[in-house]
């Protein structure tokens, strides 16, 4: 069976932009295109995965704007909301595209514009996620990782220094990323001493308010190398959902929507957690770092934090976690997301990282929505 | 209002209620009345950054109840966060308003804005 290649990608500069949404969406699409050599009138199908233009700007049908900003008309177009994990499911609706035959040539765009909000106003737009009987409460994404941190480092004996070293390892591999928002290394007394967000998180424990935008463009292997050597092949991917209600889940340091989209993944790939050699997490908490590297096999159930202390994570580790700085340094447009987790795949695999190479042939990526409500696992080959 | 857990015939209970029982699929047909039980913290916060219209500092605690051998949890405001640790047991006490409706939300007929914080006991 034909494969499904990624032959072009591309991320805008995170951070603060005067762009909106269309602009940044726009940004990275025509940069995705023009990497691989395509028009925009090549294109069969466009997605766009974004969470909330309507709310946070009251810009609604992105999907047709892009469409006719890049040249593209004609094509089947699609807006895939999946809260934080758009981007992920937006990587799942565009492989699906090609994997079924039903276009040969599909880009992908996600991108989201937040930080003309207040952060107490974006931080609502995302907690409106959440079902009612918790939303009352005042609970917000942040609280539901207090919450579970707290459990988490109570259970495992895990000490809180291990979680500002995810946050002091995410900024040093965000230095040498160019697209970051925080190009900047953070000490461990800063990352721990910084004021209580969700108590016992602090500040640095929690990635940033974001604008940007991120593409892939996708088709079959065949036609991929009429195009170009330097492609990389979508080996597995797996998306499975969690409980709305985050109070009902009988282990809160588990996220099942994680362990079952990997094993899905996984099994799609004939590869196993062992096979991995880098990743890109969704560390929209630091505490979700250590629950992902667990659920997705890499460590057992409580160890993740050790990983961390060890170095194991380190970009000069065995399994290097978040090279792009992750959702910690690099921002976190929800849309965009799930996308540049895969785009920091693709420049990884294709020995396009600079300095921040690693080596390696297999790169996973864990996009999470909600507070594991949602999520994408996807597996990125050389071919 | 209420604070109602929902069992269905195979005695699986949630709180909310759901269309069918996320555990069997089945109707949920009875309600049991948490107001006037005890229940213990499965885990607590105190979130300092709260979105508009809700109280700062605002403690939060997943509380567990034990009915019939099955437990069941709610997530609810503590009324303090003072000596409040995993497995203290709290009770519900009523609050007409747990946020203010006025306040960013942009449909305020959409929720019920009362409910029941936990006190410890």
């Amino acid at each position: 069976m034909d494969r499904v290649a990624i032959i072009g990608a591309s991320m805008t500069e995170f951070g603060d932009r005067d762009a909106w949404v269309r602009a940044l969406l726009a940004e990275a699409g025509d940069a995705a295109l023009r990497d691989a050599g395509v028009d925009g009138d090549d294109l069969d199908h466009l997605y766009v995965s974004n969470m909330a233009s309507g709310e946070f700007e009251g810009q609604t049908g992105v999907p047709n704007a892009l469409a006719h900003d890049l040249g593209a008309l004609g094509a089947y177009t699609q807006r895939v909301d999946q809260t934080s994990a758009s981007g992920g499911a937006g990587i799942y609706a565009a492989w699906q595209s090609v994997a079924s035959g039903a276009s040969d040539m599909t880009l992908l765009v996600g991108g989201e514009k937040m930080t003309h909000k207040t952060t107490g106003e974006a931080t609502d737009v995302i907690a409106s996620l959440t079902h009612p009987v918790e939303y009352k409460h005042g609970v917000t994404l942040p609280s539901f990782a207090g919450l579970t941190a707290r459990k988490y480092l109570d259970e495992y004996d895990a000490p809180r220094e291990s979680l500002g070293k995810v946050a002091v390892k995410n900024h040093r591999n965000g230095v040498d990323n160019p697209h970051a928002q925080f190009r900047k290394e953070v000490d461990l007394e800063t990352a721990l001493d910084s004021p209580i967000v969700a108590d016992p998180l602090r500040l640095y424990d929690f990635c940033p308010i974001t604008d940007g935008s991120a593409a892939l463009l996708f088709c079959p292997e065949s036609v991929a190398e009429q195009y170009t050597d330097d492609y990389v092949v979508v080996s597995g991917i797996g998306g499975a959902t969690d409980t709305h209600v985050v109070h009902e889940r009988d282990d809160p340091t588990t996220m099942r929507g994680v362990v079952e989209s990997a094993d899905i993944a996984y099994e799609m790939a004939d590869r196993g957690p062992e096979d991995v050699d880098f990743a890109e997490l969704h560390d929209m908490f630091t505490i979700l770092e250590f629950l992902q590297s667990e659920d997705l096999g890499f460590f057992e159930k409580g160890e993740g934090w050790k990983a961390v202390e060890d170095g194991v994570t380190d970009r000069d580790g065995d399994l290097p976690i978040n090279t792009s700085g992750g959702l910690k340094s690099k921002g976190h447009p929800l849309g965009a997301s799930g996308v540049a987790q895969a785009y920091e795949l693709y420049v990884q695999l294709l020995g396009d990282a600079g300095d921040r190479q690693v080596d390696g042939s297999v790169g996973l990526a864990c996009n999470v929505g909600g507070f594991g409500n949602c999520v994408t696992t996807t597996i990125l080959e050389q071919p | 209002m209420s604070f109602d857990a929902h069992r269905c015939p195979n005695g699986h209970v949630t709180y909310p209620g759901h269309t069918r029982c996320p555990e069997c699929g089945e109707e949920q047909t009875e309600t049991i009345d948490l107001t006037e039980r005890t229940g213990t913290v499965v885990t607590w916060t105190t979130s300092t950054a709260t979105p508009p219209g809700v109280r700062e500092p605002n403690h939060l605690a997943i509380v567990e109840f034990e009915i019939d051998g099955e437990s069941v949890r709610a997530l609810g405001q503590l009324t303090t966060a003072e000596g409040v640790e995993i497995g203290s047991e709290v009770e519900p006490v009523y609050e007409d308003e747990l946020r203010d409706p006025e306040a960013g939300i942009r449909e305020p007929a959409s929720h019920e804005w009362d409910g029941y914080r936990f006190e410890p006991v």
